[in-house]
Order: structure tokens, then C-alpha cells, then sequence
């Protein structure tokens, strides 16, 4: 019985998917079967199941489809070209979608603005922090400040580090990127000063060979805590522990690669601002255009400790953890030097998480060591 | 888990050298090995590297489901060996261009492997395990850079018997004679398709072994950035190293080695300019190349019957 | 009356038959593929359908999706003429989108007009040059120019992300490093009345250009000369040198071309985003147009449905990306398969048997 019932309904999802598609297309009809349910289009410029940033992405959205209200289309490995462009407008004209989430920084300028000011109903959210309000104003950026996180773990990482010496594998030197190679470093010298960071550059956002060797070179020059800030850093955990030191993850919880080494992590709640942007929507309330949260909003957690960590760590960084879930920790404050010798941050002067100054960081603090 | 591990300095240098010498040329010594039987035959296949990404995922997949590594490098070598045996047949048919054919399976080979390998990403197989051969010495960078993998080794030996084979062996002759002139062949009473053929596959089974190299030992892991155009570089390293197993023996030595330093010199605080540094082992093969070729003659070595090279 | 159609229809017939055949060959076995991980085939080819052809949306999409693979085919056919496997066409398109949005921040000033030209100059021009130099090498070094074209590649990306990286960043690119725009107001525009912009146009006048030129003048034979047999071209009183250098710089020229229109008119600046494959896919696209420059339309609009079909692929039935490059795989093994067919059925010939043409790269095996 519930077998034909399910088959039926298969044929009816088929019908709805095909037929009611070439009749949408062709005369601009409503999809009939959809009508009461919201369209929401996700794009990802990766694999979904990366162990990394697009499956992060990719979690969210299936906490999202579960939603009564919503339906869901998915597409991923998606270049940052007139791909992009074609996808999230055949997500509008082929089915139906009213809010499409596109998650990679590269979407934005120029598609998302172009696509924008072409279907004004349409709203388009972005991850990253590149919407601006001269951009249009049915679209919007949302982000984490995932510093946060990276401070904790450098403040556990600097409790169990014999050396010293940390080690940072990073995709490319752009702000988000070096936000989170500063907050690292600026978290193990809040509880050390005489902490160092080391830097490589990989490049790209997934090369995992280049990775495997930036470990082993950080860990041949004495790095005893590795971190990355890469887009599946499932290679770097595993050389970490391979190779017999800690390290702290990044995008989603990677302790089960690395039971022995694996300190904490910084992880992605994306289900928090997608559930926030997709009610909004449904609610026909105005499209959020900036949308930020940390720890404090649950936009990003730390991983549970690992059986490294000693008390100690886990009740300093816990300390700070609750200043910051109150909102009364801030990370970027004067007087704050480069590592060229330069003051970024004047005496008394102090950059609240959500200061946007701090989405243009151009420098690498004093202590990392390496070169942008 | 907790030794104090000594800062290096610029001694970083030559061991990241010898280090990614020994870790990452594996993959282009055996893809390369494998090619160069191809080529010596007469046949070029392009596909290689949809080859290597089918190995990384069959053996990954192997090893994971059966519990051994060494399963995992077998599957990925017969797998290979498949793929190398279609595309030795497809080529066999009249008319058929070696070089297009293997550029489709260059597409056929990755996609089925992204497409087949989406639930191998997140779980972790067992890995091949090396021999520590730094085991007389104290520093921790010497004994990891002295970490070596059996398939290493392996390709070594392979290099060196291969060397021999195709100067002493009838076998050797017999793919040098069909690499060179079918008519020769023929007169000779060598058959050529097959000998085309088992060429074939047997480089389609050392480059499915490469694969399972990069999935299973170094970086270990499987994922769809896996390869880095290993494949395509191995192809274009049998012509650097023209025709001669040795010589693709020092040729995937350079280029690991090579690729090594941009992470090296990273390593060491010299960040600036880190696209160049990485773009090193390239410039320095062309640099090679350029300084070892002469003008105005036909490659030595290369078979008279290859298709990419006939001037 | 009826002899004289066979005779002329029949000798087309058969290149026409042949592939349709091999692709529905290519169909069935897909079609397996698709019964065996679970899926409805009949499903799936009509989504493939809708997404690459099946309505005047669909067919745009193709169409923006084939116009940057017409151009990359070419920079790998037009060396293939004169006997050249060049396959770096990734390397010249980056260094030609660099220098193209150099030019066009250059000229930023002036009328669109100019700078659109300026950069569709420079972009042609420095690819010419990158694949110049693989020609050069074969010929004065006796450097094999694959290897060499896939070296220069490598790097020429490298020097593109070293550059929106470093010296030539626009400051205000902050989280996607890019050089300074060349401004909304010079960008090219689309095709009336399409939503395909006018790169297309550029590439198939590129193409009819090049087959017109291949075939119907003393160049193409040249070309063919000096790829069949270099020494009795030489003989002959060639300078082989000269054409071979040429052909290759004609191929860079299309190549860094389609460099200059992705800045020009879809991404506003060089950025790393550039290196999106298009060279890649361009080898695949010469070589199934077996190296043939008017061929290479058709089979560049090939590869942008399936592509735009992917894309719906992924939408309505959540099957992952790699589907559609097996599709692919699958598609183009069995049509250069069926490349063994032709010339063998006695039906298509009216007369005496055609052979096939000598003198295109790698034509024999």
C-alpha cells in the first residue's frame, strides 16, 4: 500500500520536475506542485561532501530542507564565471527559486550584483563580507566571525606547544584568511608573547599534495601545532597526527582524523543564519543585507576538546570564551604592531568584532612570520 | 607524541629536497615508467591522468572495504590495467587517433572517479606504511624524511630493470623494434597489436598503482583535488626524460624534489612571491629542457612510430 | 537524376551517420550507467535535453557555455595543421586576460570602442606570443612543444596569480584579488535581443576565418605541407621554420583572445577565476572536431549543452556534477571510436574509396 502510495507520489515529483518545467519555461507558468512551497537555491564552488567549507555549506542547507516551507535546489562545483551567472538564473527561471544562497567570496562581484539589479524580487544571499550598501538592496552578505574560534585554539594550542612554534597552512593571503592567521597568533601570545606563527601559502583552496608538503615543512622547522585555513583540511589533520603533533581543525569537527592530536577546532554553524534568512523570507519581511554573528549569535562553535588539552587550557580559554559569549571580549585592540614593525592599531583604540575595518586586514601581526 | 622538536633553519632546505624527493615523486616515476613501455611501443595515451584519479579511488575504496592497503594498490593496478587494455583495443581499430582517445578517457577516468568516489571522501582507509630507514639518526626530520614508501622502491628497481630489459631482453626488443617500424616488426615476426596492446596495459596498471600511491600513502587520504595534473606531468616527463626508464628515474626525482621547495622556502619565512616559488619545478624543466636539447634534430630516442613527435 | 543526389549526398551522409550512430551508442551505454547507480535513463536524457537545448533559455545558457571553448579549440587545431600538439591553451588565455585588463585599465578613459579593441589586441597578441614561444623552441631548440606548451602553461597561471596578487592588485580587491576594473561602461555587451554576449560572434568569425583561410588558400596548403612531411616542404622551398612558429602564434592568438573577452565582457578584471578550464576543454573540443576549424563551432556548442544540462541535472534529480563528465567520457571514446567506420561501408561510396586525409597531428596510430 505505503509502496504505491510512495511510487505514485515518485511519478507525481517526476511529472512536477519535468513536465511542469518545460510548461514554466515556455510560458512562464508557476510550477503547480511548488506553489506553496518557497524555492531555495544553494550553489557551492566545490564538492558538497569536501570533509571541509562546502560541506559545511552543504549540512546547513540539509537542515534547511527539512523546513516544511521549503524546497530545496542544490548545485555544486560551480566556477566563479558566467557559470555562476547561468546557474542561480536557471535556479529563478527553471525552478522557481525565491532566495538563492551562494557561498563562494568569488560569486559576488559581478554576478550576484548583475543578477541582482536584473530580478529585483529575487533575493540573493552571499557568504562573505563583500555586500556594501551602494550593492542592491534585495542582496546581502552574511558571515561568522570565525576568529573567535581561531583565538580559543590558539590559546589551547599555546598550552601544549613545546616549541613555541606554530605552524599555519593558508589558502590565499586575503583578509578573511589572514583575520583568522592574526586572531590564531594574538590568542597563543595572549597567554605567551614570545609565541611565532609560521606561514605557508598554498595558493589554492584545495591542493591537497601542496598541503601534505606545507606540513611536513612546518613540522621539519620545529611547528608543533598546526592549523589551516584551507577548504578540506582533511590531509593537514592527518599529517599532523601522522607526523606525531597537535593540531586544531577547521570548517566542521575533524577529531576522528586525528584522535591523539586533535586539540579543538573552529566550526561553521551556517544552519543559524540560513534558518534567519530563509524565515525572513517567508515571512515577506525586508531581505537582511549585513548579517553577522560569532559564538555569541551561534554562527560558529568550538570543537569539544581533545584528550590532549590539559585543565589548564580548557579553563583559560573557557574563561575567555564567556567574555566573548557576552559580547565583552574584543581581540583587535591598540596598541597592535605588524610583523613589519608597523602600529595597525593605535593605543586605545580597539576594533569590535564587528568594526568592518576589520574585513580589509592587510597585514600579518607581529609574531607571524612571513611575508604578504 | 610530546618530543621537543629541534628548529632547523636553513638546514630545512636540503631535507625538504631529499624529503620530497623521496614522498612525492613516487606517483610521477611510476605513471611515467608505465608511459614510457607505452611509448616505446608506439602508442601515446594521453589518459593517464583519468587513469591516476581511477586508481586513487579503487584503491582507496579497496583498502577501505577490505581492511589492506595492498589490496587497495592491486585493485588500483587492475583497474588500470583495464583502463589501459580498452584503451590499447580502441586504438587498435583503424583510423582511431591514440592522442584523441586518450583525452577522453582522460574525462571518462576522472568522472567516473568523482562520481564513484563521493562516499570515500569523509572515511578513512587504512594507509600503506613505509620503512624508516632514518633510524640511525636522532633528528625527527632526517627519520620522517627517511620514511620510504615500499612502491618507491619499487619504481627504483622497475627503472633499473626496465633499463635492461629494453637493451638485453627479447621482450624489450620486441616493443622497441614495434615502437620504431611496423614493417621492421613485421618482418622481424613480432606482432605489433598485441604488443601495442599489452604495452598499454601495463602502463595503465603502473599509473592505476601511482593513483593508489597518492590516495593511500602520500597525501593519503581520497579526495577530488586529489591530483594536481600528476598524470598529464608524467606524460610530458617520458619525453623530458626521452624514452629512457633511468632517465624518467631522475626526471621524477627533480620534480618532486622541486616541488618541495616552494613550501620549503615558505616554511623557513620567505612568503613574498609564493606563486612563483610554486610554479619552481615547471621553469626548472623547461630550463632543462631548453639546455639539453639541440637545435634542428629530431629527438634521440623517441620511437619512429609515436604520433606526438614525428617532425 | 536520383545517381547524381547519391553521388553528392552520400560522401556527406556517411561523416554525418557515422557519429549520430556512435552517439547513440554512447546513449545506451550511459543510459547503463544510469539504470546502475539507480536512476531512470529516459529521466535523465530528457533532463539533459531540457537543460542543454530544450527551450530558447536553455540554448542561450549552451551558447554563453560554448562561446570561450570555440576559441581554446582553435588555439590547439590551428597548430595541429602544421603538425603541432599544443596543449598549453590555459597558460595564454591567463596571460592574455592579464594584459588584456592592463590594456583595457589603460585605456579606461577613452571610448569603449577603443577599448574593447585594445584589449581584444593585446589579449591576441601576448597569447601569439606565449605559443610563439613553444613554436620557437621546437623549431630553433628542438624542444617538443607539448612538453613545452604544458610547462609554459603552468606557469603563465602562476604568473597571473602572481600578479592580481602582488604588483597589479587593485587595492580595493580585498577578499577576491583582482586588477583594477576596466570599467561597467567599456564592457561588451550582448547580442541583441540574447543574453549571449558578443564573444560568441568573435569565435565563429575566428573559426569560419581560420577554415576559410586553411582551406581554400595557399596558406592552409602550406600549413598542411609543413605538418605532413617538414623535409619535402623544405624541398619544396618552404621556410618551415617561419610556418610552424606561425601556426603556433595563430593558435596562441585565438587562445589569449578568449583570455581578453572573459575580462572584457564577463568578469570586468583579471582575477583568479580566469583559470576556469576553458583551455583545458579546448584541447578536447579541437580533437573531437578532429582538428577541423569549422567543426570545432558545433562541437564547443556540444560541450556548453552538456554542461548547461549538468547544471539542471544536479537541480532536479541531485545527482552529483561528475554525472555529466562521464556522459562526456563515455560520449566521445565511443565517437573517436567510430572513427574506425568510416570509409568501410561500401554503400557510402559512389566512386572510389576516400581515404582518409593525411597531414593532421597524430592521425594515425
Amino acid at each position: 500500500m505505503s509502496n504505491i502510495d510512495q511510487s505514485r507520489r515518485q511519478v507525481l515529483k517526476q511529472l512536477g520536475g519535468t513536465a511542469a518545467a518545460v510548461t514554466l519555461m515556455s510560458f512562464g507558468f508557476r510550477d503547480g506542485l511548488a506553489a506553496e512551497k518557497m524555492t531555495v537555491g544553494a550553489v557551492y564552488v566545490g564538492s558538497r561532501d569536501d570533509y571541509g567549507y562546502n560541506q559545511s555549506h552543504a549540512e546547513a542547507i540539509a537542515a534547511i530542507k527539512k523546513l516544511p516551507f521549503v524546497r530545496v535546489v542544490e548545485e555544486e562545483r560551480v566556477p566563479e564565471t558566467i557559470a555562476v551567472e547561468k546557474t542561480m538564473q536557471a535556479m529563478i527561471e527553471q525552478d522557481d527559486a525565491k532566495l538563492i544562497f551562494a557561498t563562494s567570496f568569488g560569486y559576488f562581484d559581478p554576478y550576484v550584483i548583475k543578477l541582482g539589479k536584473q530580478y529585483p524580487k529575487i533575493r540573493f544571499a552571499h557568504c562573505g563580507g563583500l555586500w556594501t550598501p551602494k550593492d542592491p538592496m534585495n542582496t546581502g552578505s552574511f558571515f561568522g566571525y570565525i576568529d573567535e574560534c581561531e583565538y580559543l585554539s590558539g590559546v589551547v594550542a599555546a598550552h601544549v606547544s613545546k616549541t613555541k612554534k606554530l605552524g599555519f597552512i593558508a589558502a590565499k593571503p586575503i583578509p578573511q584568511v589572514l583575520r583568522n592567521i592574526n586572531s590564531f597568533t594574538l590568542g597563543a601570545q595572549s597567554v605567551d608573547p614570545s609565541f611565532t606563527t609560521n606561514v605557508i601559502f598554498t595558493g589554492d583552496w584545495s591542493m591537497p599534495v601542496k598541503e601534505a608538503e606545507s606540513a611536513n615543512s612546518l613540522i621539519d622547522q620545529g611547528c608543533d601545532v598546526i592549523t589551516c585555513h584551507v577548504d578540506s583540511p582533511k590531509v593537514i589533520i592527518e599529517t599532523a597526527e601522522k607526523r606525531g603533533v597537535y593540531c586544531t581543525g577547521y570548517h566542521v569537527n575533524q577529531s576522528s582524523l586525528a584522535p591523539r592530536g586533535y586539540l579543538t577546532g573552529a566550526e561553521w554553524v551556517w544552519a543559524m543564519p540560513y534558518k534567519i534568512l530563509v524565515d525572513a523570507a517567508h515571512e515577506g519581511k525586508p531581505m537582511i543585507n549585513f548579517l553577522r554573528g560569532g559564538l555569541k549569535e551561534g554562527f560558529v562553535k568550538m570543537s569539544p576538546y581533545g584528550k590532549a588539552v590539559p585543565e589548564q587550557a580548557k579553563q583559560t580559554a573557557d574563561a575567555i570564551k564567556a567574555k566573548m559569549l557576552e559580547g565583552g571580549f574584543t581581540i583587535f585592540k591598540g596598541p597592535l604592531k605588524d610583523n613589519t614593525g608597523k602600529t595597525v592599531i593605535a593605543t586605545g583604540v580597539s576594533q569590535d568584532q564587528r568594526d568592518v575595518v576589520l574585513e580589509q586586514m592587510n597585514y600579518l601581526v607581529a609574531g607571524v612570520i612571513g611575508q604578504i | 607524541m610530546t618530543e621537543v622538536t629541534e628548529s632547523l633553519g636553513w638546514w630545512g632546505l636540503p631535507i625538504a629536497i631529499l624529503a620530497g624527493a623521496i614522498r612525492a615523486s613516487t606517483p610521477f616515476l611510476l605513471v611515467s615508467l608505465g608511459e614510457c613501455i607505452t611509448e616505446k611501443s608506439g602508442r601515446i595515451n594521453l589518459g593517464l591522468e583519468g587513469v591516476l584519479m581511477m586508481g586513487a579511488m579503487a584503491g582507496y575504496g579497496a583498502s577501505l572495504y577490505t581492511g589492506s592497503a595492498w589490496l587497495g594498490v592491486l585493485a588500483a593496478g587492475v583497474v588500470g590495467a583495464a583502463l589501459g587494455l580498452l584503451h590499447g583495443i580502441l586504438c587498435s581499430l583503424k583510423r582511431v587517433n591514440d592522442i584523441a582517445i586518450g583525452i577522453s578517457f582522460m574525462l571518462l577516468g576522472t568522472g567516473l572517479a568523482f562520481f564513484l568516489g563521493k562516499s570515500l571522501i569523509q572515511p578513512q582507509a587504512p594507509t600503506l606504511s613505509s620503512i624508516p630507514f632514518g633510524f640511525w639518526s636522532d633528528s625527527p626530520q632526517i627519520q620522517s624524511a627517511l620514511q620510504i614508501n615500499p612502491l618507491f622502491l619499487l619504481g627504483i628497481v622497475l627503472a633499473v630493470l626496465l633499463h635492461f630489459a629494453f637493451l638485453r631482453t627479447r621482450w624489450g626488443l620486441r616493443i622497441r623494434i614495434v615502437g620504431d617500424s611496423e614493417d621492421a616488426a613485421r618482418a622481424m615476426g613480432f606482432r605489433v597489436v598485441p604488443t601495442r596492446i599489452m604495452a598499454t596495459v601495463f602502463g595503465g596498471f603502473l599509473a592505476g598503482v601511482g593513483g593508489s600511491f597518492l590516495s593511500l600513502y602520500y597525501p593519503g587520504s581520497w579526495s577530488e583535488g586529489l591530483s594536481s595534473g600528476q598524470g598529464i606531468m608524467a606524460v610530458a616527463l617520458v619525453i623530458f626524460a626521452r624514452w629512457e626508464p633511468l632517465r624518467c628515474l631522475w626526471a621524477s626525482l627533480l620534480f618532486g624534489a622541486a616541488g618541495a621547495l616552494g613550501p620549503a622556502f615558505q616554511a623557513m619565512g620567505l612568503t613574498s612571491g609564493f606563486y612563483l616559488l610554486n610554479a619552481l619545478p615547471y621553469v626548472l624543466t623547461l630550463v632543462i629542457l631548453i639546455l639539453t636539447t639541440a637545435p634542428n634534430r629530431k629527438i634521440s630516442g623517441a620511437p619512429g612510430e609515436l604520433s606526438l613527435v614525428r617532425q | 537524376m536520383y545517381a547524381g543526389i547519391k553521388r553528392f549526398l552520400l560522401p556527406i551522409a556517411e561523416p554525418v551517420l557515422v557519429p549520430t550512430g556512435a552517439v547513440l551508442v554512447a546513449m545506451l551505454l550511459f543510459a547503463g550507467f544510469i539504470a546502475l547507480v539507480g536512476q531512470s535513463p529516459p529521466e535523465v536524457f530528457w533532463i539533459l535535453y531540457q537543460g542543454g537545448f530544450g527551450s530558447s533559455f536553455s540554448l542561450q545558457n549552451t551558447l554563453v557555455l560554448a562561446s570561450p571553448l570555440i576559441l581554446t579549440g582553435l588555439a590547439v587545431a590551428i597548430p595541429a595543421q602544421a603538425g603541432m600538439v599544443i596543449i598549453g591553451g590555459e597558460g595564454a588565455l591567463a596571460v592574455g586576460a592579464l594584459l588584456a585588463a592592463v590594456a583595457g585599465y589603460a585605456l579606461h578613459d577613452t571610448a569603449p570602442f577603443i577599448v574593447q579593441l585594445g584589449m581584444l589586441t593585446v589579449g591576441a597578441l601576448t597569447g601569439a606570443l606565449w605559443f610563439g614561444l613553444s613554436g620557437w623552441l621546437r623549431n630553433y631548440r628542438g624542444v617538443n612543444e607539448t612538453i613545452s606548451s604544458l610547462l609554459l602553461s603552468y606557469m603563465g597561471i602562476a604568473l597571473l596569480n602572481y600578479c592580481i596578487q602582488g604588483p597589479l592588485r587593485d587595492p580595493a580587491s580585498t577578499n577576491n584579488p583582482s586588477t583594477r576594473p576596466i570599467g561597467d561602461a567599456n564592457m561588451i555587451g550582448n547580442i541583441p535581443g540574447l543574453d549571449v554576449h558578443y564573444g560568441l560572434i568573435i569565435g565563429i568569425v575566428c573559426a569560419l576565418i581560420a577554415w576559410f583561410v586553411l582551406k581554400f588558400t595557399t596558406i592552409g596548403l602550406a600549413l598542411r605541407a609543413v605538418g605532413g612531411n617538414p623535409r619535402a616542404a623544405q624541398m619544396a622551398g618552404l621556410r618551415v621554420n617561419i610556418w610552424v612558429v606561425g601556426a603556433a602564434a595563430m593558435g596562441g592568438a585565438a587562445a589569449g583572445l578568449s583570455g581578453a573577452i572573459e575580462v572584457a565582457a564577463v568578469h570586468g578584471d583579471a582575477n583568479s577565476a580566469i583559470v576556469a578550464g576553458y583551455g583545458f576543454t579546448g584541447i578536447l573540443v579541437a580533437f573531437i572536431a578532429r582538428q577541423n576549424p569549422l567543426a570545432v563551432i558545433p562541437v564547443a556548442i556540444l560541450f556548453g549543452g552538456i554542461d548547461a544540462a549538468g547544471s539542471l541535472l544536479q537541480r532536479r534529480l541531485d545527482m552529483p556534477d561528475a554525472t555529466v563528465i562521464v556522459f562526456q567520457g563515455i560520449l566521445f571514446v565511443v565517437i573517436l571510436a567510430s572513427d574506425t567506420f568510416l570509409g568501410r561501408f561500401r554503400f557510402f561510396k559512389p566512386g572510389a574509396a576516400s581515404e582518409p586525409k593525411p597531414g593532421t597531428a597524430g592521425a594515425k596510430s
